[in-house]
């Protein structure tokens, strides 16, 4: 067994055994850690697929920004785990005859004899001083000019959304209301009061 | 024995495929709870990345690559705005659970 099965193989079992830890954790924060676990070890299986800029991108984005979001969120609900996990296996039997069948299908259509997968060889090893990530910035800023540029209004939308839809006012906040600012009148401000001039 | 020799891209494919069936046993089980079915549907979205990336990588065109980057800049705007609308149930039901949401039951 060369080293890269061996790391091929340790990093999958890693990864599907989180995966099953995440959809059955009884605790949601627990899930969470799994899922990050999860894409840390996928990240490694896109390393050894020669996709580093991407790699590196899962754990930027995906560990250190959406999980992170994932946390809080789930540290911020007060949950009742009870309510939630009644009847929780009640579908494990469809669930997993559905599983069953996809993976069935898949590895019978992807993995058999009749499709040719398995006879496309591995590329060549890429020349000394190749980039991923320069080949993927060449990429993005010629053909895939258009869908970079939606992808970023994409992203623009969401963060407006999210903003838009968790904002909430405070009731007791005080707020300037300029209208009333200029049509105010003298008699509001000051008050003159009568007194009698003292003898000095 | 060949197959356990050298990784191929039918290796990658049936990970992708038996990580696709995991995340589809847990929307299966995890109806009820809101923030589960999100993470569920954060691995499919995995999973179909891994087989983007395998044939990427065995098919020789970066291309494919460049949908996963385009996959997980939407995939991460959805958790925001899902997230988003989950606090916001939350605030206003005081509850996750999907049973309890059915305000809108003729």
């Amino acid at each position: 067994m060369t080293f890269q099965a061996f790391v091929f193989y340790a990093f999958a079992a890693i990864l599907l055994f989180a995966a099953i830890r995440v959809i059955t954790a009884r605790n949601p924060v627990h899930a969470v850690l799994f899922l990050v676990l999860a894409f840390g070890t996928a990240a490694v299986m896109w390393l050894l697929l020669e996709a580093e800029f991407l790699a590196i991108a899962l754990v930027l984005v995906y560990v250190g920004a959406v999980m992170v979001l994932f946390l809080f969120v789930v540290m911020m609900l007060d949950i009742n785990i009870d309510r939630l996990r009644e009847g929780y296996w009640d579908y494990l039997v469809p669930g997993l005859v559905v599983a069953g069948i996809m993976v069935a299908e898949m590895t019978i259509v992807l993995a058999g004899r009749h499709a040719g997968l398995l006879a496309v060889a591995g590329p060549a090893p890429k020349p000394v001083g190749y980039s991923n990530t320069k080949e993927l910035g060449r990429l993005i800023y010629t053909d895939y000019v258009y869908p970079f540029e939606i992808a970023a209004v994409i992203l623009l939308v969401a963060i407006v959304a999210a903003i838009a839809l968790t904002l909430r006012a405070r009731k007791d906040t005080r707020y300037q209301k300029p209208a009333d600012q200029i049509a105010v009148r003298r008699e509001q401000r000051v008050r003159l009061v009568p007194m009698r001039p003292e003898k000095p | 024995m060949s197959t356990l020799q050298s990784i191929t891209l039918p290796h990658y494919l049936v990970l992708g495929a038996i990580l696709f069936a995991i995340s589809v046993v847990g929307i299966f089980l995890n109806r009820k709870n809101v923030i589960i079915l999100l993470m569920a549907i954060e691995l499919n979205l995995l999973a179909v990345n891994m087989n983007f990336i395998a044939f990427s990588h065995y098919l020789q065109d970066v291309s494919g690559q460049l949908f996963v980057f385009f996959i997980l800049t939407v995939a991460a705007a959805e958790s925001a705005i899902g997230l988003a609308i989950l606090v916001c149930l939350f605030r206003s039901m005081q509850t996750i659970n999907v049973d309890d949401w059915d305000r809108l039951k003729g």
